[in-house]
């Protein structure tokens, strides 16, 4: 387990902007699910976009990596339009972590190896053992995932992401299909993680008080709009 | 018992089609009663395909006189409508008819020309529309069975496919576990129908030639002959519906169109 004392909310927020919006909208036969969302990620910040369900939380998120195309708007990736990138570039770039781990069949080392196999690069049992132990899973490598628990599993989709090494980390309601044991056990794994990484993280949750404990900034969503963002403070008591 | 009701064999053979659709009406309401609903869809496909094969038989009986090219093009409108039928199976999958005619053309086409250069199948009218179409039809359903799979498994699996995709996948190689399963699962029947041939079942072809007086040796490798091709020609189709619908999954910027509740 990486070990950091250090709070993700004390984490300084950088200047430099790794991800920015320009009006990005979506619709679906008529139907709106995000509209005109104008916004920065800054390198090593947490963002996190909270709302109610059906407020188009990870229709957003799936617009950032380009799992769904945008009907109005674009997205720029430390400012080049990411529709100049191509498409598997990008997602290796900005990584995905789902509600549910989705792992394929095989052991936890071939599930972390599935993403640099994509570009054709062998990832090397060391990488492979600091990896897991960097999510608490540290004698795991030659364990089948049919065999790992609800908040193992996902320890497992944590960790094959980050072997893409992504620039900017997607979290979409990580923890909402776990148990509150697990829940809380993949929280700190994620504080930790971000922290000593430094990673720049946007979260998807339902959950304020995850949001507070994990988060620099905080977007509300409703109805697919942006109806505020700013520090926590700002937005989470405004 | 209808024989002795029945005297003209034209009486005959409508009455023999309505005692055998009763049959089949009588096990939709059998399913009614399960609350499986098939009414319309059963009706209508026993309506449509009474009438074609009228259809088709009127064909024929002119067919008879005319020129040989002529099975040719009845062949190729058989091809379409076998497209646009199988088709069906894949909604939501963009392109899933152009697909499906130029595998069945491909695969069922191919064989039948091939075949029927050499000598296989008798180039005589009777002889070429009827075993054709029986090509045709087989790829069709073998088609049919591999769209619908695909789609179905596509469907269930959208979170393993996009979690690939997100990983920096190719689309290819991120529904290709199922591509392979919906190939597979979709040649059953062929297989089975050669495995089980003269045990569980006499196909209608060797059932019709023994009625009109072919030798039972020549009727049975005959049959033979036509289910090697009706396997060949449908795993062809399959092989080739497989391959090109894959690549019709996805969008130009590698997503996945289909999808659960769109």
């Amino acid at each position: 387990m990486l070990k950091s004392n250090k709070s993700v909310n004390t984490l300084a927020t950088s200047d430099s902007v790794l991800l920015r919006t320009e009006n990005l909208g979506r619709s679906v036969n008529g139907k709106i699910l995000v509209e005109g969302a104008t916004f920065e990620v800054h390198s090593a910040e947490v963002l996190a976009i909270v709302g109610p369900s059906g407020s188009g939380k990870t229709s957003l998120l799936r617009l950032l990596n380009r799992l769904d195309e945008p009907t109005s708007g674009t997205v720029y990736l430390e400012g080049v339009d990411y529709r100049q990138i191509e498409p598997r570039t990008l997602r290796r770039e900005i990584g995905l972590v789902t509600q549910r781990p989705f792992l394929f069949p095989g052991t936890v080392a071939e599930n972390l190896r599935y993403g640099p196999a994509q570009r054709g690069d062998t990832f090397s049992e060391d990488a492979i053992s600091q990896l897991l132990s960097n999510v608490g899973l540290g004698d795991y490598s030659s364990r089948n995932v049919a065999n790992l628990s609800g908040g193992e599993a996902q320890r497992v989709s944590v960790a094959r992401t980050l072997a893409n090494s992504p620039r900017l980390l997607l979290l979409d309601e990580p923890t909402s299909a776990l148990d509150e044991a697990s829940k809380i056990e993949i929280e700190a794994l994620l504080r930790n993680i971000v922290s000593n990484l430094r990673l720049t993280c946007v979260l998807v949750t339902h959950d304020k008080a995850q949001a507070a404990r994990l988060a620099s900034r905080v977007m509300v969503l409703e109805n697919g709009h942006i109806i505020r963002i700013g520090s926590m403070e700002e937005v989470l008591h405004a | 018992m209808l024989k002795h009701l029945f005297h003209d064999p034209l009486h005959l053979v409508f009455a023999q089609a309505v005692v055998a659709a009763l049959a089949a009406v009588l096990v939709v309401l059998l399913a009614r009663k399960r609350r499986i609903h098939l009414e319309s869809e059963v009706l209508i496909a026993m309506l449509r395909g009474l009438l074609q094969i009228v259809a088709v038989g009127s064909i024929l009986v002119l067919l008879l006189k005319s020129s040989r090219w002529n099975s040719a093009w009845l062949l190729m409108v058989m091809i379409v409508a076998a497209g646009a039928t199988s088709a069906r199976r894949a909604r939501g999958i963009p392109g899933a008819f152009t697909v499906s005619t130029w595998a069945i053309a491909a695969g069922a086409g191919s064989v039948i020309a091939v075949m029927t250069w050499l000598g296989v199948i008798d180039s005589a009218i009777t002889s070429l529309v009827p075993v054709g179409s029986m090509l045709i039809a087989n790829a069709m359903n073998t088609n049919g069975l591999a769209l619908n799979r695909i789609r179905a498994d596509v469907l269930a699996h959208a979170g393993e496919i996009e979690t690939a995709l997100a990983l920096g996948a190719e689309p290819g190689r991120s529904v290709s576990p199922y591509v392979q399963a919906a190939f597979e699962s979709s040649l059953i029947p062929a297989i089975d129908s050669v495995r089980s041939l003269g045990i569980v079942w006499i196909p209608g072809l060797m059932a019709g030639m023994l009625l009109s007086g072919a030798r039972p040796l020549y009727a049975a490798i005959y049959q033979f002959v036509v289910l090697a091709m009706i396997l060949a020609s449908s795993g062809l189709t399959s092989l080739i519906s497989t391959l090109f619908i894959r690549a019709r999954l996805f969008t130009s910027a590698d997503q996945l169109i289909v999808q659960p509740g769109r």
